[in-house]
């Protein structure tokens, strides 16, 4: 019988694999978006910062920037999804990230100047195109102050 | 100064004063009771796609989303400010790399609170890069 892997190298794989689609986008860095795991599950943070802000008088959080992260956070969800498979065959190498057909924020609540946080799930994801939901929140995982759905086309990983 | 001339200085005040849309480099070209075009220059810090050098679908969110928000406040109906509610945005093709991205907005309808807004972006050339549709508040509605 094969023997199980360490747990550390099976993390390090991981982490590296996350770190490798998150980090080839310029946009993730400039918003300063991050990704947190558990096993697979994925959460972004979006840190606050000054360059965020939408209303300084309110103040709140841009509605651009909100509807930025919530994308975010629903195409790393999705490609995170489709390469996890290669990830644990050990694959590297770079990764076609999904892209987006439309997209659509409901802003419940305006953003407080504090950090934020999202997860996604893949409510459908067939051949060709995806459905993602995405939910925000600041303070309270129940108290959300954004989420959306997006449509996604598949990346074409083998023709 | 006529309300119009007014209004329009308002707008570009608005967007001037807005963190985000500075650190976007965004730019109002034109603003006019109810319509605004926005634009922002082509910037690597800005790309989504490393292969192909494109411009990540959340900026253009953000110029939109600006865009509509500037388009509203500068509404002859529109007494103060605004805050999105909902946002639809459909992708139709990347922006061409090394291209500014430009967005159209047209604040269509106001009622008391609500705000109904369409836009859509270009790059530079006539072909839409992207088209949305959104709701707004209002504050402040003339009769």
């Amino acid at each position: 019988m094969k023997k199980p892997e360490p747990v550390q190298v099976i993390k390090k794989r991981r982490d590296e694999a996350l770190a490798d689609l998150v980090g080839g986008i310029p946009y993730i860095g400039f918003l300063g978006v991050t990704f947190e795991r558990r096993g697979d599950e994925l959460t972004a943070t979006l840190p606050y910062g000054e360059h965020l802000v939408g209303n300084p008088i309110l103040p709140a959080l841009h509605g651009g920037a909100v509807g930025a992260f919530l994308e975010i956070a629903a195409q790393i969800e999705l490609g995170w999804q489709i390469y996890w498979p290669q990830f644990e065959a050990g694959a590297t190498g770079p990764k076609l990230i999904p892209k987006t057909i439309d997209f659509t924020v409901d802003y419940l609540r305006s953003g407080l100047l504090r950090d934020a946080y999202a997860r996604a799930v893949v409510n459908r994801s067939g051949r060709r195109f995806a459905s993602v939901h995405v939910e925000a929140w600041q303070d309270n995982r129940t108290k959300l102050f954004a989420q959306a759905t997006g449509h996604f086309l598949m990346p074409q990983i083998e023709a | 100064m006529n309300d119009t001339d007014k209004k329009a200085m308002i707008a570009r005040q608005f967007i001037a004063a807005i963190p985000h849309s500075r650190a976007l480099d965004m730019r109002v070209d034109t603003v006019h009771s109810g319509r605004a075009e926005l634009s922002l220059p082509y910037n690597e810090r800005f790309v989504g796609d490393p292969e192909s050098g494109v411009l990540h679908g959340g900026v253009v969110t953000a110029l939109l989303d600006t865009a509509m928000g500037t388009a509203v406040v500068s509404h002859p109906q529109s007494m103060g400010g605004t805050a999105t509610i909902d946002l639809r945005i459909d992708y139709m093709r990347s922006a061409t790399k090394g291209q500014r991205l430009r967005a159209e907005a047209e604040c269509y309808r106001v009622t008391r609170s609500v705000a109904f807004v369409r836009a859509t972006a270009y790059d530079e050339s006539d072909e839409p890069v992207a088209a949305a549709a959104g709701a707004f508040t209002v504050e402040g509605a003339k009769g």
